[in-house]
C-alpha cells in the first residue's frame, strides 16, 4: 500500500521534498460530515524531538492507510479514560472499543497484529494502547458498509487516511458511509513515521535494528540501532510495489525512485506457482524451500567463481534459470518455487537500493513495508547483499513496526488549524 | 557460452583452418574461419615486343582460384552440440597443435565431451573478454552495425553512422542472467553489476506459468497478452493518475499485484505480456542507474533475450527511455549473436595481428535481420533461430577514415536511405529486378567456356531476387538499404557464383579501343586553347556522355580556379574502364601533372561493374606511359601515384577507404554515379573537391530536379 504501491517505470526523480509531499490535506474541510474539533495534531519540533499536542479529542482514534494489497488500520485504544468519560461515551462507541480489542480476527479476513501492540502509549497526552489491524484491499467495500451499517458517521470523528486507496475509496466513504477522508501525503507520513517511531521506541525496546555479521551464519545477530543521527538515510518501502526515498532531513526528501517487483509480485506470483492463497502461507511454504534447485547459479554455469568478475559460485546467475529445463521443472516443489521467488524479488530489491545508495552517496539503508512483515529471510537477505556486495560499506537496518502502521500515528494526530 | 578456437598450423604454405565454436546457455554459435577458394579474373599484361599490337588484345585475362579468408558463423539449438562437434571434426585441417581454445559456461559443460570427441585438449577463454573483443570488432569493422528500435515508426530501425570513437560504451548482456559491463578501450573493461533477473527468468517463470516451453513462443505468448489484467496499476491503487507523484495510472504499481488470490485463472498470453514488462523495466531500470552512475549514455543491449526479437527491444526501450527521461538510448547491434563468437576468433588469432586486416560483410552469405511482420515472423523466426548466418569477408588491409573528411563522425555516403524513404526503396528495388535477367545473362556470356554457366547464372539470379524479395518486406536486414547496399549485394551473389568479373572481357576490349585513341584525342587537346581544353577536359572526364553543358556557371568557378596556383596534390576516384578512364581522365590527370600538381589516382580493389579496378589501372597506365612522355615522367618521379580503394563496390565509402592522403592533398575528384550520385552526393570535404557524373538514370534525375542524362558538375571549396 501506500507509497509502495508505486513501481516501475515510474521515474528515477521522486518528487522532490515539499512540493511533490505537500501534506494531502487540501480537501480536508471540503463536506459536511467533517468536524474539525476532534483534530490532533503533531508538532515537529527539531531535532527529532516529537511533542505530542491534543488540541482536544473526540475518540475513537483511527488510522487507515489502504494500499494495493492491504488495508493497515491503526486503533488508539484509551486507557486512562475517567469516570466522566466512561459515562459519555456513547455506545457505539463503546461497542466498537470492545470490538476492537476483544477479538484478534474480525470476519473472515481481519486480523489483529498482538505482537505489535505497542502499550502505554502516551500520544497527544492520552495514555492508552495502539492496536495494529489489517486486512485485504479487495475487502474494503465491506468494511465501508460496515462502517455505514455502525454509523461510524455519527461519531463526528475523522477518519485519517493514506495510500493510494485513500484516493481511491474517497468517493465511496463519502456516498456509502457518510464520512469524509482526511488525506494524508504518503510520502511525508512515512518519513516522519520513521523518524517518530524510533523516538518512541517499541514497549521499550529499541525500534530500529540491524544484523550483525550477515554474511556469516553462525555469528549474524539481530542488534538494536541507534537512529539518533538519522540523516542522510535511504529508506526503501516495499508494499505491493517498492518505493525508494531519499532522506536528507525531515522536510528534505525525495523519491528516487522505484520499481515494480515488490510484495505484491512475490505474492501474485507464488499464488500462480503454488496455488496458496495467502500471503502467510506463501512465507510458510518459502521458509521450507531450497531455491538453489529452480535458480541456475554462478557455480552452475562456470564450476565454481567466476574469478574475471569476482564473482562467487553461490550466487545466483539466473532466477528461475534451472527451470527452462523440463526436467528440472519436473523435479522442484512448490516450496521451491516459492523460496526461489522470495529470494528473486528480495535480491532485485537489495541490487536496486543499493545502486540508489550510491548514486545518492547514501550508505544507511532502512527498509520497511509489509513485505517484511514476519519475513525473516528477506530481512537477513537484503542484510547480507548489501554487505556483501558493497564490501561492508552499506548498512540495511530494520524496523520492528512495518511502517505502513506507523504511517497512521502521524495520521491520526496529524491536523493543523 | 563456449567459444573454442583451432591455433592455425605453422606449416608454409598450408590452409589454416580456425575453428571456434561457442555454445550459450541455449544456443550453440558455431563460428569458424576458412579460407575460400573462389575464382578471380586477374589480368596481366602480355610481352608486345615483336608482336602485331594491333591485332592483339591488350591484356590477357585469366580466371585463377584465389584463397581467401572468411569467417563464418551459424547458430543452432544446444542439442545438437555432437552434430557440431562431427562438423568440426570432419572439417579440421592441418591443425598440428592439439589444442581447442574454449570459453564461457559451455566450455565447462561440454569440455569433456569435446575433448573426447575431438581428441582435443580444451584450453578455456574468458567469455566476457571475448564478447567486449568482437563488439569492438563489430562497431569498428561493420556500417549500420548500430541502431535504435523505434516503435510505431515505419522504419522500426534507426541505424547509426559509425562513430569514429566508439568508447566508452555501456554494454548490458541478457544472456540467462544479465551482466553490465563498462568498456572504456580496446582492452579495458570492467564489470560493474548484474542482475540474476534475466532471459533464464523469462524463460523458465515463463515456462511455469504458461507450459509453454520455447523461448521463442514465450514472445509470441506475451505480443499478444494484455499485462494490465495481472499487472497492479498506478490506477487500480489510485483509482487515477497519483498526482502527488505525478504518477501516470498506467505505470505498473506491482507486477502480478492483480494475480494475488487463487480463485481466478489468468490467461497465459496476459501473464506472459506482464512478465515480459517486469523483466525487461528491471533490466532498463538497472542499467540506467549504472550509466547514471558512470555517467554514460550509450547503452548497447545484446545477448539472447534481445537477439533479434522486437518485442523485447521495444519493451527495454522503452524502459530505458522511462528510467533515463529520454537522457540515454538504448542501441542495439546487428550482429550481437556473434559477439562472443567473433572475439573469441580474434582471440585465438591474436598472433595474426587481426589489425593488420579489416573485414566486409558479406551481403551473399549472410542472412540478416530478421522481419518483425508478425505474418513473416513464426516461419522465419524458427528457421532464422536454426540457421542464422554471418559471413566476413577478410581484405588484407586495414581500412581507415579518409583524413580529408571534414567530419567523419557525420559523414554518411549514401545519398538516399531507401530504409526511410518507401517511395524510393519501391523504384529501386524494383530497377534491380527487372535489371536482373540481363544480369544474369551478361555473367553467363561471360565465361562462354564454361559448361555450367548458365547454371551457375540461374542460381545468382534465384539467390539475388530472392534477397531483393527478402529486402521489400524487411528493408532493414542488413542495415541502412542504399542503391550501395543493393549493388554491393549483387556483386557479392555474383562472386558467390563465381562470377568474379563479368564485365572482364568487355572491360578489356574498351580498353584496347580507346587506348588506340589515346594519342589522337591528345593532340586534339594540345590543340585547344587553354580555356576551350580546360572545358573540354572535364566534358571528357564525363566520358563523352550525352552532354548538356546546364552546370556551366559551377564549371567557370572551376575555371577561374584553374587560373590560380596550382593544386598540390589531386586524389581521383576512377570510375569505369575504356573510354571513360583512358580518354576521360588520362587527360585530366595529364592536365593537372603539367601545371604542378601531382596525382594520386585510386582505383577500385576488386572488379565491380565496368569499373576500371587496379590490376587493370597499372596495364593501362603502363601503356599511356610508353605513348605519353608527361605520364612516363610523372611516373618515374613518382608525381603519379596508383593506389587502390581496398573497395569491391561500384559506389564509394569514404569511411573505410585503403586510401590514405599521403602529400597534402588539397583537391578531391570522385566521378561516376555510384561514386558521385549514389554515395558521396553530401560528403563534405576539408579540400576542394569536384564531383562529376551524368544521370543516367530518369527517376534520379527528377528526384535532384533535372532531366535524364544531364551533368552533375559540383565543385565544392571548403568554407574557411
Amino acid at each position: 500500500g501506500a507509497k509502495g504501491d508505486q513501481g516501475a517505470p515510474c521515474g528515477s526523480e521522486g518528487t522532490a521534498g515539499g512540493s511533490g509531499c505537500a501534506p494531502g490535506n487540501r480537501d480536508r474541510r471540503r463536506g459536511n460530515g467533517l468536524r474539525l474539533a476532534p483534530a490532533q495534531l503533531f508538532l515537529f519540533h527539531p531535532p527529532q524531538q516529537f511533542t505530542l499536542c491534543l488540541l482536544s479529542a473526540v475518540f475513537p482514534w483511527f488510522g487507515l492507510d489502504i494500499g494495493g494489497t492491504l488495508v493497515k488500520l491503526v486503533y488508539f485504544e484509551p486507557k486512562d479514560i475517567t469516570a466522566e468519560e466512561e459515562e459519555e461515551e456513547v455506545e457505539n462507541l463503546k461497542s466498537i472499543r470492545k470490538y476492537l480489542t476483544s477479538n484478534v480476527a474480525y470476519g473472515s479476513t481481519g486480523i489483529r497484529d498482538v505482537h505489535l501492540e505497542l502499550r502505554e502509549l502516551t500520544l497527544c497526552g492520552r495514555k492508552g494502547n495502539l492496536h495494529f489491524i489489517r486486512f485485504p484491499t479487495h475487502d474494503m467495500p465491506a468494511f465501508i458498509q460496515m462502517g455505514s451499517e455502525k454509523h461510524f458517521s455519527s461519531l463526528h470523528t475523522t477518519l485519517c487516511a493514506t495510500g493510494g486507496g485513500a484516493y481511491k475509496f474517497e468517493q465511496d466513504f463519502r456516498t456509502m458511509g457518510d464520512l469524509e477522508l482526511c488525506k494524508l501525503d504518503e510520502l511525508d507520513c512515512l518519513v516522519k513515521g520513521v523518524l517518530y517511531i524510533d523516538s518512541v521506541g517499541f514497549n521499550g525496546r529499541s525500534e530500529c535494528y540491524y544484523f550483525e555479521n550477515p554474511t556469516d551464519a553462525e555469528r549474524c545477530q539481530k542488534l538494536p540501532f541507534n537512529l539518533e543521527n538519522p540523516y542522510p538515510l535511504l529508506l526503501v518501502n516495499i508494499g505491493s510495489g517498492v518505493s525508494i526515498l531519499a532522506v536528507y532531513s525531515k522536510d528534505n526528501y525525495k523519491r528516487v525512485t522505484g520499481t515494480s517487483l515488490g510484495g505484491g509480485t512475490f505474492f501474485g506470483l507464488c499464488c500462480l506457482l503454488t496455488g496458496c492463497s495467502t500471503f502467510e502461507e506463501a512465507l510458510e511454504m518459502a521458509s521450507h524451500g531450497d531455491s538453489t534447485k529452480v535458480d541456475k547459479l554462478v557455480r552452475d554455469i562456470y564450476g565454481g567463481d567466476y574469478e574475471r568478475f569476482g564473482l562467487p559460485g553461490w550466487a545466483v546467475a539466473s532466477s528461475f534459470g534451472n527451470m527452462m529445463s523440463k526436467e528440472k521443472r519436473d523435479s522442484v516443489s512448490k516450496e521451491d518455487l516459492a523460496r526461489a521467488t522470495l529470494i528473486t524479488i528480495t535480491n532485485n530489491i537489495g541490487s536496486i537500493a543499493r545502486m540508489c545508495a550510491l548514486n545518492e552517496n547514501i550508505n544507511r539503508v532502512v527498509f520497511v513495508g509489509n513485505f517484511l512483515r514476519i519475513n525473516t529471510i528477506s530481512m537477513r537477505l537484503l542484510a547480507y547483499a548489501l554487505d556483501y556486495w558493497s564490501k561492508g560499506q552499506l548498512k540495511a537496518l530494520f524496523l520492528e513496526h512495518e511502517v505502513k502502521f506507523l504511517f497512521k500515528i502521524c495520521l491520526m494526530a496529524k491536523y493543523k488549524s | 557460452k563456449m567459444l573454442c578456437h583451432f591455433s592455425p598450423s605453422g606449416a608454409a604454405g598450408s590452409t589454416p583452418v580456425k575453428i571456434p565454436a561457442g555454445a550459450g546457455g541455449s544456443l550453440t554459435k558455431l563460428a569458424y574461419y576458412s579460407t575460400v577458394q573462389h575464382k578471380v579474373a586477374r589480368v596481366r599484361s602480355f610481352d608486345h615486343s615483336g608482336k602485331d599490337i594491333d591485332n592483339e588484345p591488350l591484356y590477357e585475362i585469366s580466371v585463377q582460384e584465389e584463397i581467401t579468408a572468411r569467417l563464418h558463423f551459424i547458430k543452432f539449438e544446444n542439442t545438437y552440440i555432437e552434430t557440431c562437434l562431427d562438423f568440426i571434426k570432419d572439417h579440421l585441417v592441418n591443425t598440428e597443435t592439439k589444442v581447442i581454445k574454449a570459453t564461457g559456461g559451455g566450455a565447462y559443460k561440454f569440455k569433456d565431451l569435446i575433448e573426447k570427441k575431438l581428441g582435443l585438449k580444451v584450453d578455456k577463454e574468458d567469455v566476457m573478454t571475448c564478447l567486449i573483443k568482437g563488439c569492438n570488432f563489430v562497431l569498428r569493422n561493420i556500417p549500420h552495425e548500430v541502431f535504435a528500435y523505434q516503435k510505431d515508426s515505419d522504419t522500426e530501425f534507426r541505424f547509426q553512422t559509425n562513430h569514429p570513437n566508439i568508447f566508452p560504451y555501456l554494454l548490458v548482456n541478457i544472456g540467462s542472467g544479465v551482466s553490465i559491463v563498462k568498456v572504456e578501450s580496446e582492452d579495458k573493461f570492467e564489470w560493474i553489476g548484474g542482475s540474476s533477473i534475466g532471459g533464464g527468468t523469462f524463460w523458465g517463470l515463463g515456462a511455469l506459468l504458461t507450459k509453454t516451453k520455447k523461448f521463442d513462443e514465450l514472445l509470441q505468448l506475451a505480443s499478444k497478452g494484455q499485462h494490465t489484467n495481472v499487472d497492479m496499476l498506478v490506477k487500480d491503487v489510485y483509482g487515477g493518475a497519483c498526482q502527488t507523484l505525478g504518477l501516470s495510472g498506467n505505470l505498473i504499481a506491482s507486477s502480478f499485484g492483480k494475480s494475488t488470490t487463487a480463485d481466478k485463472e489468468f490467461s497465459k498470453e496476459d501473464m506472459a505480456k506482464s512478465l515480459l514488462h517486469m523483466i525487461s523495466n528491471d533490466i532498463g531500470q538497472l542499467a540506467c542507474l549504472h550509466a547514471k552512475l558512470h555517467n554514460l549514455d550509450k547503452i548497447y543491449f545484446g545477448g539472447f533475450f534481445i537477439r533479434g526479437h522486437p518485442v523485447t527491444m521495444r519493451t527495454i526501450t522503452y524502459s530505458i527511455n522511462f528510467f533515463s527521461k529520454g537522457e540515454v538510448q538504448a542501441l542495439f547491434l546487428r550482429h550481437e549473436g556473434y559477439l562472443g563468437a567473433i572475439g573469441a576468433f580474434l582471440k585465438g588469432a591474436e598472433q595474426d595481428n587481426p589489425n593488420q586486416y579489416s573485414w566486409g560483410e558479406n551481403y551473399a552469405g549472410s542472412s540478416g535481420l530478421m522481419s518483425t511482420s508478425p505474418d513473416v515472423s513464426p516461419l522465419q523466426r524458427t528457421r532464422s533461430g536454426t540457421f542464422d548466418m554471418l559471413e566476413m569477408d577478410r581484405l588484407e588491409r586495414p581500412l581507415v577514415n579518409l583524413p580529408l573528411l571534414k567530419d567523419p563522425s557525420t559523414y554518411i555516403p549514401d545519398t538516399v536511405d531507401l530504409t526511410d524513404d518507401a517511395m524510393a526503396r519501391k523504384y529501386w528495388l524494383t530497377c534491380f529486378e527487372e535489371a536482373l535477367d540481363g544480369v544474369a545473362k551478361r555473367a553467363a556470356a561471360s565465361q562462354p567456356d564454361s559448361v555450367d554457366a548458365q547454371e551457375r547464372a540461374e542460381k545468382f539470379r534465384q539467390k539475388y531476387w530472392n534477397k531483393l524479395q527478402t529486402l521489400r518486406q524487411q528493408p532493414f536486414a542488413y542495415g541502412t538499404l542504399t542503391v550501395r547496399s543493393l549493388l554491393d549485394t549483387r556483386e557479392h551473389c555474383l562472386n558467390e557464383f563465381s562470377f568474379p568479373d563479368p564485365y572482364s572481357k568487355v572491360k578489356q576490349k574498351e580498353n584496347g579501343i580507346a587506348l588506340k585513341c589515346f594519342q589522337s584525342v591528345i593532340e586534339s587537346l594540345d590543340s585547344l586553347g587553354w580555356e576551350e581544353r580546360q572545358f573540354a577536359l572535364v566534358k571528357g572526364l564525363l566520358a563523352g556522355n550525352v552532354f548538356d553543358w546546364g552546370a556551366k556557371a559551377v564549371s567557370d568557378q572551376w575555371l577561374e580556379r584553374l587560373k590560380g596556383p596550382p593544386h598540390k596534390c589531386a586524389l581521383i576516384f576512377a570510375d569505369n574502364s575504356g573510354i571513360d578512364i583512358i580518354l576521360g581522365v588520362f587527360p585530366f590527370v595529364r592536365e593537372l601533372l603539367s601545371r604542378g600538381t601531382e596525382v594520386i589516382l585510386a582505383c577500385n580493389s576488386g572488379p565491380a561493374l565496368n569499373d576500371v579496378t587496379y590490376s587493370e589501372s597499372l596495364i593501362v597506365t603502363e601503356r599511356i606511359a610508353a605513348m605519353d612522355p608527361v605520364i612516363h615522367s610523372a611516373l618515374r618521379d613518382e608525381k603519379l601515384l596508383l593506389v587502390q580503394t581496398g573497395s569491391s563496390s561500384p559506389c564509394l565509402d569514404l569511411s573505410v577507404a585503403a586510401v590514405v592522403a599521403e602529400r597534402q592533398t588539397d583537391l578531391v575528384v570522385i566521378e561516376g554515379m555510384g561514386r558521385a550520385i549514389h554515395t558521396n552526393y553530401y560528403a563534405v570535404l576539408r579540400c576542394e573537391s569536384l564531383k562529376l557524373a551524368v544521370i543516367k538514370n530518369s527517376w534520379l534525375a527528377d528526384r535532384l530536379g533535372g532531366k535524364i542524362f544531364s551533368v552533375i558538375f559540383k565543385y565544392e571549396v571548403p568554407c574557411k
